[in-house]
């Protein structure tokens, strides 16, 4: 029991050391900041531009518009993600190490979800303002986000690692990914469908079926995450 | 026991034989150099031992652990530079050596005495990897091997890039790892430091060991 805790905690701290290093790679080359935020706010006000500014129709299709935007913005956090180890052979450094591959996938998909949840926490005042929509349940628009954001890094990471060794896996990633994560865009606009008071559905239950997701793909890549590692 | 023991080791890029039948023995304290044209195979050699390439055929022992079986095994216990750096260019040295020595559960506290060993002046320490001119990146990632302390050095080319110095020191990290016990591979296709560091020296082409050419 003993021993099982210490290494639980080996893990825990491997998985924050990775995160941290990702998290700190990022806020250094600022391509949340500069490219991804900017990119996701654009995408809401073209999306605004393509239903002609038209209120109802907005205020209607604001969940899944701004689930479709974070969609979007988890390409390219994961495309960051994956290109953060292949420069210079970085991510030969966490496969010499001897950490658990599982430590290095949970760091990474941490990463990712934290950065995801930035772009929410923009997004959300954003779709309110340009989109007039209001927010009903703050508990389930916070618990939605945080379940959705960690089943897209989840999967998204996971998916990275797939491509990683494909010379194309710019290109391959969202043909992969956008299927994979389809059930999260439904989920979470669901949620937050209820969130912002747009249609009468249990939020809740889509919330479980997002932390569903999410305990899948976290277990899928806590034991594929070291043979793709290696092949990459 | 030896440190390296390949007998018809096969590895396989896609379908091209990077190795086609190598056989190597390395004991502890030698220091091997192994030379060859480029495209010998000598770079995959190394990353065969260091267990980031799987043995497709053949027979393989890294530090007593089987190739075919525990290649994560071997990893942790050895120290491998190769062409590129893999350091984290928006992280200093300090952060990458840092990060390296936790990851590996080595006291990073030994961090600082790695990169005075290799001549990376302090001024450096905190300043973001990819604004480091090519021979102090090299100087870095040498460091990182000197964080570790691993049992089977294995260097790529480690006098390319450096200045003369930076050459002397190489060759002074080679011999105290070796006077230490540990066994060093390296691989040089250039004629220089390295002939006078060696011990032994084999010649690979084709993705084949030769004899002993000393």
């Amino acid at each position: 029991m003993g021993l099982m805790w210490r290494d639980l905690r080996l893990l825990a701290g491997d998985i924050g050391l990775i995160a941290a290093k990702d998290l700190r790679i990022e806020w250094r080359a600022r391509t949340t900041l500069g490219q991804v935020l900017p990119f996701a706010l654009l995408v809401l006000v073209l999306f605004g531009f393509a239903l002609n500014a038209n209120r109802p129709t907005l205020e209607l299709a604001t969940p899944g518009l701004l689930w479709m935007t974070v969609l979007f913005a988890t390409v390219v956090a994961v495309q960051r993600s994956v290109a953060v180890e292949s420069i210079d052979g970085a991510g030969r450094m966490l496969l010499l190490s001897g950490m658990a591959p599982a430590a290095a996938f949970g760091g990474k998909a941490l990463a990712v979800a934290v950065q995801l949840l930035a772009v929410v926490a923009v997004l959300l005042p954003g779709v309110v303002l340009l989109y007039g929509a209001e927010i009903e349940s703050l508990p389930l628009a916070v618990v939605a986000s945080l379940a959705a954001t960690a089943g897209l890094a989840a999967a998204g990471s996971l998916l990275g690692a797939v491509v990683a060794g494909v010379r194309a896996h710019q290109t391959v990633l969202p043909i992969l990914l956008l299927p994979v994560v389809a059930p999260v865009l439904i989920a979470a606009t669901r949620a937050f469908e209820d969130a912002l008071g747009k249609a009468a559905v249990n939020g809740w239950s889509w919330v479980g079926l997002l932390a569903g997701f999410t305990v899948v793909n976290v277990a899928l890549g806590a034991v594929a995450y070291g043979p793709l590692m290696e092949e990459a | 026991m030896s440190a390296v023991r390949l007998e018809g080791a096969v590895v396989l890029l896609g379908r091209f034989p990077a190795l086609a039948g190598a056989d190597l023995s390395v004991d502890p304290g030698e220091v091997v150099l192994v030379r060859g044209p480029n495209g010998a195979g000598k770079s995959t050699l190394l990353h065969l031992c260091a267990g980031l390439l799987p043995l497709s055929e053949g027979r393989g022992e890294v530090l007593g652990c089987d190739l075919g079986a525990d290649r994560a095994a071997v990893r942790r216990r050895v120290g491998l530079l190769g062409h590129d750096t893999a350091l984290y260019g928006e992280l200093s040295p300090a952060e990458n050596l840092d990060l390296w020595a936790r990851a590996s559960r080595v006291d990073a506290a030994v961090v600082p005495g790695a990169l005075g060993r290799l001549g990376v002046p302090e001024r450096l320490w905190a300043v973001p990897s990819t604004r480091l001119s090519a021979g102090q990146r090299r100087r870095v990632a040498l460091a990182a091997i000197v964080v570790r302390r691993p049992e089977l050095w294995l260097l790529d080319e480690p006098h390319a890039g450096l200045d003369g110095d930076g050459r002397e020191l190489v060759s002074d990290l080679m011999s105290e790892a070796a006077s230490a016990g540990a066994a060093v591979v390296l691989a040089s296709h250039e004629t220089g430091p390295a002939d006078d560091l060696a011990t032994r020296t084999v010649t690979m082409a084709g993705g084949t060991v030769g004899a002993d050419a000393v």
